[in-house]
């Protein structure tokens, strides 16, 4: 019993319910399908990323390119939709675009041995600007209809498209992170690169899929944002990058490597969009909100830390 | 002591030295396209125009010696800016000193707190600083009730501080040279600065011979953190408008000076001289884009390929261990 309750992943849900129930307590309107069903879209594109970028973290390397690469994506798509691409054209170029800078990353990490922070820094840069060079004041809006399918609609009764994928690709990664010998090597690669190349993981093979992955997942991310808000400036999902690692390291992945789990990625990023939404109904702005958030990323790391100094 | 032979000239100064080149070279070349950009008068604007750049570069450059890096550095400029905005709009003839230290103590301060988070809690630098980042933005919101401070609500003096001119430089630039000449000597010649690189280039090595890298990593927060604060108030002064975004994501830009100056992520390498070259590079680039024709937009593109190109020109071979930012685990 013990166990259970000093695992981080407890101590999330924990809080996912005292939320819960001071946000039904302050609004009436709070606990409806409807109004629970609004809620996820304010972070389920960003917990799309978070579930890869958690297994990059795990394996000791960070992306801080992520909103670069959502940005780029949804630019790429937003040109196509221009030169009058179809619905699948355009998620597939902009999916393609993320895989594409992710392979960059990889690329950067592994070919040009740049420590990992320095490089996604550089292609972060290097992407924002290729959007703003592209794009510069221009905004893109001529997406067909049958694009707002991703962003705009529900798969099952109250379940958008865009929770479902979520829900969807958590199962999968969780699968893949903690009942494959792939997902074992992860950790060992973030525990100790040394050991495991010695062990014959091929580490730089992983960090590169890795890479891959994560900036896949960002065009996926893309397509939905892009879908629900219809329209593509280059400014689209700025400041993201924090917040989406915030959510994973707020889930308990040690910025160390080596450690973490999917579900608490997943409810870290619960607790993250019910405050989000809960505040937004208290009329309390985002800005006040990012001192929650930074006090929390900060004692999620520092609560450890203290116990252990005793 | 043979202080500019060549026997003692490190690898970093060789760096620097290459990367004054092509500096040169680039200001040559701007300079045989349009030659009016020669004129005393832009070089010394465009000095002016990168200043806060290098003045914060430097303060950064300390924190990633010691293998920390500070995210929180353009939060702790904004934070203490609008300090400086609201304190003159209460006091409109406190004195342009009065709002110096103020907000150099101030910005101390809030670099204290992320020090001692890092020092005294062993935590990871860019978790700690990416936490204060958004602490210190939303405090500036609370502190100004989201309202912006205008020019017209600014006393004279405490604008008129960074545009004075000696000699034909601004109050801003000479700040900024002379910081980087006092970093030069200090770096070179104090003890405090050899600690500093000690501590950075071998965490455990330092502890063993009785400096506490963690408490070098303190200062150094410190150190930038006053830095930042004072920066605030320049440029709050320079731009005349305070409110809660001001210099919203300019912590990157600064990194990247640092970078592209020669500062190794991986601590204990980089030098003042480089970081200023860096700096440098970076102003000229920016102040010469609108001339080759080249829109404004392009800035940020040609800012990330920079970084890369100087990078991967300087990559060492990585060290297995090493991945995120490590703290010392002396």
């Amino acid at each position: 019993m013990t166990a259970v309750l000093k695992r981080w992943e407890s101590v999330l849900a924990l809080v996912l319910v005292l939320e819960f129930v001071l946000f039904t307590s302050i609004s009436p309107y709070f606990l409806s399908v409807d109004t629970l069903s609004d809620a996820t879209f304010n972070f389920t594109e960003r917990a799309i990323v978070a579930l890869p970028l958690a297994l990059l973290i795990i394996a000791g390397e960070i992306d801080i390119s992520v909103a670069a690469i959502i940005a780029l994506a949804s630019v790429a798509m937003g040109l196509a939709a221009e030169q009058g691409a179809g619905t699948g054209g355009i998620v597939a170029i902009g999916l393609g675009t993320g895989l594409l800078a992710g392979c960059v990353n990889g690329a950067l990490v592994t070919l040009g041995r740049m420590p990992s922070i320095v490089a996604t820094i550089g292609t972060m840069t290097l992407f924002r600007g290729m959007a703003y060079a592209v794009l510069g004041d221009r905004v893109l809006k001529n997406y067909p209809e049958a694009f707002a399918l991703f962003g705009q609609c529900y798969a099952v009764g109250p379940v958008s498209i865009e929770l479902a994928v979520f829900m969807v690709l958590a199962v999968a990664f969780g699968l893949f992170l903690h009942r494959t010998r792939w997902g074992r090597a992860i950790y060992a690669i973030g525990a100790n690169p040394v050991a495991s190349e010695f062990a014959r993981i091929r580490v730089d093979r992983y960090r590169f899929v890795l890479f891959a992955l994560t900036g896949t997942a960002c065009g996926l991310a893309a397509v939905l944002l892009t879908s629900r808000l219809g329209s593509t400036r280059p400014s689209i999902a700025q400041g993201w990058e924090l917040e989406i690692i915030s959510m994973v390291i707020l889930g308990g992945v040690s910025v160390w490597g080596g450690k973490g789990s999917i579900l608490g990625v997943v409810l870290a990023a619960l607790v993250f969009g019910l405050v989000t939404f809960g505040l937004g109904l208290m009329n309390i702005p985002g800005i006040v909100m990012s001192i929650f958030t930074g006090t929390l990323l900060i004692l999620v790391v520092a609560l450890p830390a203290l116990v252990r100094r005793r | 002591m043979n202080l500019f032979g060549y026997q003692t000239w490190s690898e970093a100064s060789r760096r620097d030295l290459k990367l004054a080149a092509l500096v040169l070279v680039l200001l040559a070349a701007v300079i045989g396209r349009f030659p009016d950009y020669a004129a005393p008068r832009n070089l010394a604007g465009v000095l002016d125009d990168t200043a806060i750049l290098i003045m914060l570069a430097l303060g950064q450059m300390l924190v990633i010696l010691v293998r920390g890096v500070d995210l929180s550095m353009a939060a702790n400029l904004a934070l203490c800016g609008m300090l400086a905005a609201l304190f003159n709009r209460a006091f409109p003839g406190a004195g342009v000193l009065t709002v110096l230290m103020m907000t150099l103590f101030a910005g101390g301060l809030l670099g204290a707190f992320n020090g001692l988070l890092v020092w005294k809690l062993r935590l990871p630098p860019i978790v700690v600083t990416l936490g204060t980042m958004s602490v210190y933005r939303g405090v500036i919101f609370l502190l100004s009730k989201g309202a912006w401070v205008n020019e017209n609500e600014m006393s004279r003096d405490f604008l008129e501080f960074t545009r004075t001119q000696f000699f034909g430089l601004t109050t801003l630039a000479w700040g900024a040279i002379l910081l980087a000449a006092l970093f030069i000597v200090a770096l070179r010649f104090s003890r405090a600065a050899r600690n500093l690189y000690a501590a950075g280039g071998n965490p455990e090595a330092a502890a063993y011979s009785g400096v506490d890298p963690g408490r070098m990593q303190f200062l150094a927060y410190v150190v930038a953190g006053a830095i930042a604060g004072v920066c605030g108030y320049l440029w709050v002064a320079r731009f005349a408008v305070a409110y809660t975004d001001i210099a919203l994501g300019f912590e990157l830009q600064v990194i990247a000076a640092c970078l592209i100056g020669g500062v190794a992520i991986s601590g204990g390498v980089g030098s003042a001289l480089g970081v200023f070259i860096g700096c440098l590079f970076l102003g000229i680039i920016r102040s010469s884009l609108p001339l080759v024709g080249i829109s404004a937009f392009w800035q940020m593109f040609i800012n990330g390929v920079v970084i890369l190109v100087a990078v991967l020109l300087s990559a060492r071979p990585r060290l297995g261990t090493r991945t995120i930012l490590e703290a010392p685990r002396a």
